[in-house]
């Protein structure tokens, strides 16, 4: 074995883009082996999915498409926010939170390299989940869905997804590592109900009705929902500028309660 | 490789305060190369704040901060440095080669795997799951990243603490050797012990300043207070009388005796108090010592303005 003492080091000559990659397969690979982040992730979209869209909703028909194909796109915004509120909200919070984030930072990693490793982790398990929709919905719920429809819809769901990380990254820049999930739920799970995720929008009481706009999961369900034929007034421009609003504020939070972490770590 | 003496990191005149807490006042501190310089002191003296403040993770309220002559957030000055810090919880689910192999791909001229395996005593755990890790292998693994990217400056921030002892010698070695090579070494501690084994120089914080800079037989001189305790009839006067001891306390009907030089006294008190008994002869703990050296440098101070 060589020396460590007579060594020479090697130039490892790369490119600069390599590092993101390399952070992007590790930071997947580190979260694959999460069963805690696996699970829920996935099986709360697709359970809700076969039991409300499914075996309840059968072949009722909400505003000309099925429930089926309606669920279909609004469970698929419901799994793309758990992937990145999740992702984001829980992973930074321990990892910032219990000193991690610091040896990183100390190191010479770029630091978008962390933001768009995690945001990649995010992408593969919301194209996962969005997959595993379209198999049970037009398997087993008789969604009659084209492939361009499909990969539209992916398409807005993937670039849908930046706002929840940001908002994910908010919460994980506040939260304590061990208050992060629950944090992440009691914003997730409220906010998918009262944008229409679970049951359509025009079924639920008035007042959640008025309030559905200032969510940004409304903004992207409806985008997901124009995707597969469930035209709704409200041009997509406006639900596109809402979620590009959100993203910027969320980001400033973020960016705020960041630099709110040099002033109470312990001398 | 570089010039000894040469400043590689400095704090010049640095004020650091986290909301009423000063946490450095008006410090500065220069690193020189090739040297391993321990940052020594009790709890919330400031070790850990000028580290973070030398690794650019945190801001100084004034002053400057420099490594290798640019901002310690510049990429090519972290480039240059390793860091092992304390962290309370590492991502479990990566393997140790995976943990190590991410951290080389940030270092332009990395050392190899294997290099970095042997030097943190790791070699056969390259492929366990870090959460499967023992205590003592997780902090190799802490200081294999450290390590990894064949860094000119290293810092340690109390990487020992809690370890068991293969571990802390095995990183003792690793540092020796980083030293032989030409390479820097910026260390915070507890332990006088590691202090004597490795440290050219040491500078002691408390309160935010600098009470006490030297080698470590300088800084050793002036701590070298040892106590005596013991039952006896003398009163707490009559042992003070005696000339090397510097102070007295009774505690709970037990003299507890502070002095420099053990022998003199004992013979002195055995002559006065031939029934002595309970005799305990203790060093003093590091705490003590920095209380030691905090009085006098506040004693120091007091004369300055006096003069």
């Amino acid at each position: 074995m060589s020396s460590y003492a007579a060594e020479i080091p090697q130039v490892v000559k790369h490119s600069a883009l390599r590092v993101y990659g390399t952070e992007a397969k590790y930071e997947i690979l580190k979260t694959v082996r999460q069963p805690a982040y696996v699970i829920p992730t996935l099986a709360f979209p697709l359970l809700f999915y076969v039991m409300f869209g499914i075996a309840f909703g059968g072949r009722q028909a909400v505003g000309g498409v099925s429930l089926a194909t309606y669920l279909l796109a609004t469970y698929s915004t419901f799994g793309v926010m758990g992937a990145s509120l999740f992702g984001f909200g829980a992973g930074v919070a321990m990892e910032r939170g219990y000193g991690w984030l610091q040896v990183k930072r100390a190191s010479p990693m770029p630091p978008l390299a962390y933001l768009l490793a995690k945001t990649a982790m995010s992408l593969v398990f919301s194209a996962i989940i969005i997959s595993l929709l379209f198999i049970l919905g037009t398997q087993f719920g008789g969604v009659h869905l084209s492939l361009s429809a499909f990969l539209r819809l992916t398409g807005v769901m993937i670039a849908g997804s930046i706002p929840f990380c940001a908002l994910g990254l908010a919460i994980g820049c506040y939260a304590a590592p061990n208050a992060a999930p629950a944090v992440v739920n009691i914003l997730f799970l409220p906010m998918s109900f009262c944008s229409g995720l679970w049951l359509p929008l025009q079924l639920l009481p008035k007042f959640l009705q008025r309030l559905a706009p200032f969510l940004p999961s409304t903004h992207l369900g409806q985008l997901a929902l124009q995707q597969v034929g469930f035209g709704r007034p409200g041009s997509a421009a406006v639900h596109v500028a809402a979620l590009v609003a959100f993203t910027v504020a969320f980001l400033l939070l973020a960016l705020r309660g960041y630099s709110r972490d040099d002033v109470k770590v312990n001398a | 490789m570089q010039k000894n003496e040469s400043t590689v990191a400095s704090l010049v005149g640095v004020t650091k305060k986290y909301d009423a807490i000063t946490a450095l006042n008006d410090v500065s501190l220069n690193v020189r190369a090739g040297e391993l310089l321990a940052l020594l002191g009790p709890n919330g003296a400031g070790k850990t704040t000028s580290v973070r403040l030398l690794l650019g993770l945190s801001k100084p309220g004034s002053g400057s901060v420099k490594v290798f002559g640019r901002d310690p957030r510049d990429a090519s000055a972290r480039g240059r440095v390793g860091a092992m810090l304390q962290v309370a919880k590492v991502p479990e689910t990566l393997k140790v080669r995976e943990h190590i192999n991410l951290f080389r791909s940030y270092y332009s001229m990395p050392l190899s795997l294997e290099s970095t395996l042997e030097a943190a005593g790791l070699e056969g755990m390259e492929n366990r799951m870090f959460g499967a890790l023992s205590g003592g292998q997780k902090q190799r693994v802490l200081f294999a990243l450290a390590i990894c990217g064949n860094p000119d400056l290293l810092f340690l921030d109390e990487p020992t603490v809690g370890l068991d002892i293969g571990t802390r010698h095995l990183i003792w070695q690793q540092i020796r050797r980083l030293l032989q090579q030409g390479r820097t070494v910026v260390l915070t501690t507890h332990y006088l012990e590691e202090v004597d084994a490795l440290a050219n120089r040491v500078v002691v914080l408390n309160h935010g300043v600098i009470v006490a800079e030297g080698t470590s037989t300088e800084i050793k001189a002036r701590t070298a207070q040892r106590r005596i305790q013991c039952t006896t009839i003398l009163r707490s006067g009559e042992i003070e009388s005696i000339a090397q001891v510097r102070s007295v306390a009774e505690h709970e009907g037990r003299m507890e005796i502070c002095t420099s030089q053990v022998e003199p006294v004992l013979r002195e008190l055995f002559l006065r108090d031939p029934n002595i008994s309970g005799l305990e002869v203790s060093s003093s703990t590091l705490e003590e010592a920095f209380l030691e050296i905090v009085e006098s440098g506040r004693q120091e101070a007091a004369q300055e303005v006096t003069v």
